[in-house]
């Protein structure tokens, strides 16, 4: 699903690079979290599955495609199989409920009639089922981020990447969308958690990938967010 | 490809920048409708011009049979074979001429109703009103006096012209306002280009949420910018539809309301409304694809895709 191979990366002008030699490999189904301090590469490396950036050595596969290949209109392709969520939800704020997820249908030109009736499953899924109507203002932090989601996961996407979907929220809100990101993950989407959230790291027990100046510095099948000794 | 979801976007997106919309109509309409007036200018410059008037400096009008009875010159009655042979052998003498063409009555009728054919004057002139003429082109055209005084008043001879003179300072005017109209047209176009890019900007600017969103969940690139360079290519087609209208209105109060010219210079023939609307499919083209090539290009700068 995710493959690194010696990826390092150093954004322009800047001595010392976001990620240095990382190689791992991610599998299809998995769940993943992804820890480590601020600036410790996180966020370079799922702009880097995303291909918003490229590798500056190494060779970063995902989907089974070498992004360094991978030509620049060949990009909307294979990012319509990854859905992203963010902290920051990233609703558009004059659209309703329904009309955010089914946003994320009409922008790749789905029909319709697909949308009429994924829109409804999707809210569904997510528990936010009687909501469609409803403008994001209006609803609490859990559900605008449970709306990112259903968007994130309308088009069925094989790879489900969060960037910290939870640092908004409450313990007990964060727990709600943990369920629900477990629930996806079920389905058989493969999903890769950026997460400062010991609590939740702690009680899911899934593999994590610890990341410290750049380095790859602990990749441990059900593992916790501390160091375990 | 949702097209109703596409034009809403852009109805959003317009009614959103609307004073800049508007700025970029008028600006578009400013310069489309000087582009068109120039090349009507220049239309009208050629329409103006006679068979001769590129060719020739000094035309020498012969007498036909109707001015022996009318004008003083020609007293002596038509003139004759023997005058013309006498005045085409002194011009080959004279070493300022570069080439002579002689015009027949027949090719002076043929000449005229290619300039006139339409107007009620020309219907009623029938070839043996036209004049013979020899048609002199000179190595320097300054020299036309000495022409001027070697034929005039001879015998046979209606009168020397200096086919410049007449319509010279009135084309050079012409073409002096043409060359303004062409300055201020470049200017305005650049004020419109301008406008577009800084439009596609703030554009750019306030919808890049959408446009975030857009790439994170994989629209084409093309997508993304359909609605930007939508939106540019309507404010300047409505732009070209305005200067269209303003061509047409600045033809009919010039030449046949307001100024009325047509009635005031019955002798100047005034180009038609089909030289007008031949104008204006280029420049609703030029409305259409200008803005929208900018607003290509601006997003280049302004928008990641």
């Amino acid at each position: 699903m995710i493959r690194f191979d010696n990826v390092s990366k150093t954004y322009p002008k800047q001595n010392r690079p976001a990620l240095r030699d990382v190689s791992l490999e991610i599998e299809k189904g998995e769940f993943v979290f992804l820890v480590g301090s601020s600036g410790s590469g996180k966020s370079t490396f799922l702009r880097l599955v995303l291909r918003e950036e490229r590798a500056s050595h190494g060779m970063v596969h995902v989907l089974g495609k070498d992004l360094a290949r991978l030509s620049n209109w060949k990009v909307p392709q294979m990012r319509r199989q990854l859905g992203t969520v963010f902290q920051d939800f990233r609703l558009l704020p004059n659209k309703t409920v329904a009309q955010n997820v089914a946003f994320a249908q009409e922008v790749i030109g789905r029909s319709r009639g697909e949308t009429r009736k994924s829109v409804p499953q999707v809210l569904d899924l997510v528990g936010l089922g009687g909501k469609e109507d409803r403008m994001p203002g209006e609803l609490s932090g859990g559900e605008q981020q449970r709306v990112a989601i259903a968007r994130a996961f309308v088009n069925r996407p094989m790879l489900l990447i969060a960037d910290e979907p939870t640092g908004n929220l409450d313990p007990q809100t964060s727990v709600g969308i943990m369920k629900l990101l477990d629930r996806i993950n079920r389905t058989g989407t493969t999903v890769v958690m950026a997460t400062h959230d010991q609590n939740i790291v702690d009680q899911m027990r899934k593999r994590v990938i610890e990341l410290e100046k750049g380095r790859l510095v602990r990749d441990q099948v059900r593992g916790v967010y501390g160091y375990q000794h | 490809m949702r097209a109703q979801f596409v034009l809403s976007e852009i109805g959003v997106g317009l009614r959103r920048n609307l004073t800049m919309t508007f700025a970029v109509v008028v600006s578009v309409a400013l310069s489309l409708a000087l582009f068109g007036g120039a090349l009507l200018m220049r239309e009208q410059v050629s329409t103006m011009k006679d068979y001769w008037y590129d060719k020739v400096n000094v035309s020498i009008f012969l007498c036909n049979k109707g001015d022996a009875q009318s004008d003083p010159a020609c007293t002596k009655g038509a003139v004759t074979d023997q005058e013309k042979a006498s005045i085409k052998a002194d011009l080959d003498k004279m070493g300022i001429v570069q080439h002579i063409y002689h015009e027949s009555e027949d090719e002076a009728y043929k000449h005229y109703q290619q300039q006139y054919g339409k107007t009620a004057y020309a219907s009623s002139i029938t070839p043996d009103q036209m004049e013979e003429s020899f048609r002199v082109k000179l190595k320097d055209p300054q020299k036309y006096k000495v022409i001027a005084t070697a034929f005039s008043g001879r015998d046979g001879v209606q009168s020397v012209q200096d086919q410049r003179s007449i319509l010279e300072n009135l084309f050079s005017l012409m073409n002096g306002m043409n060359v303004a109209a062409l300055c201020v047209m470049a200017l305005m176009l650049v004020i419109a280009l301008m406008l577009i890019v800084n439009t596609v900007r703030v554009s750019a600017f306030s919808r890049r949420r959408e446009t975030g969103i857009m790439r994170l969940v994989g629209a084409s690139s093309f997508y993304i910018q359909l609605p930007f360079i939508m939106e540019a290519a309507f404010a300047g087609l409505i732009g070209g539809v305005v200067a269209c209208g303003m061509l047409m209105l600045g033809r009919y109060f010039l030449i046949d309301g307001g100024l009325d010219l047509q009635q005031k210079m019955q002798l100047v023939k005034f180009i038609g409304w089909d030289a007008v609307l031949s104008k204006l499919p280029l420049v609703l083209a030029i409305g259409l694809l200008m803005p929208a090539l900018a607003a290509f290009a601006a997003l280049r700068k302004y928008l990641r895709v």
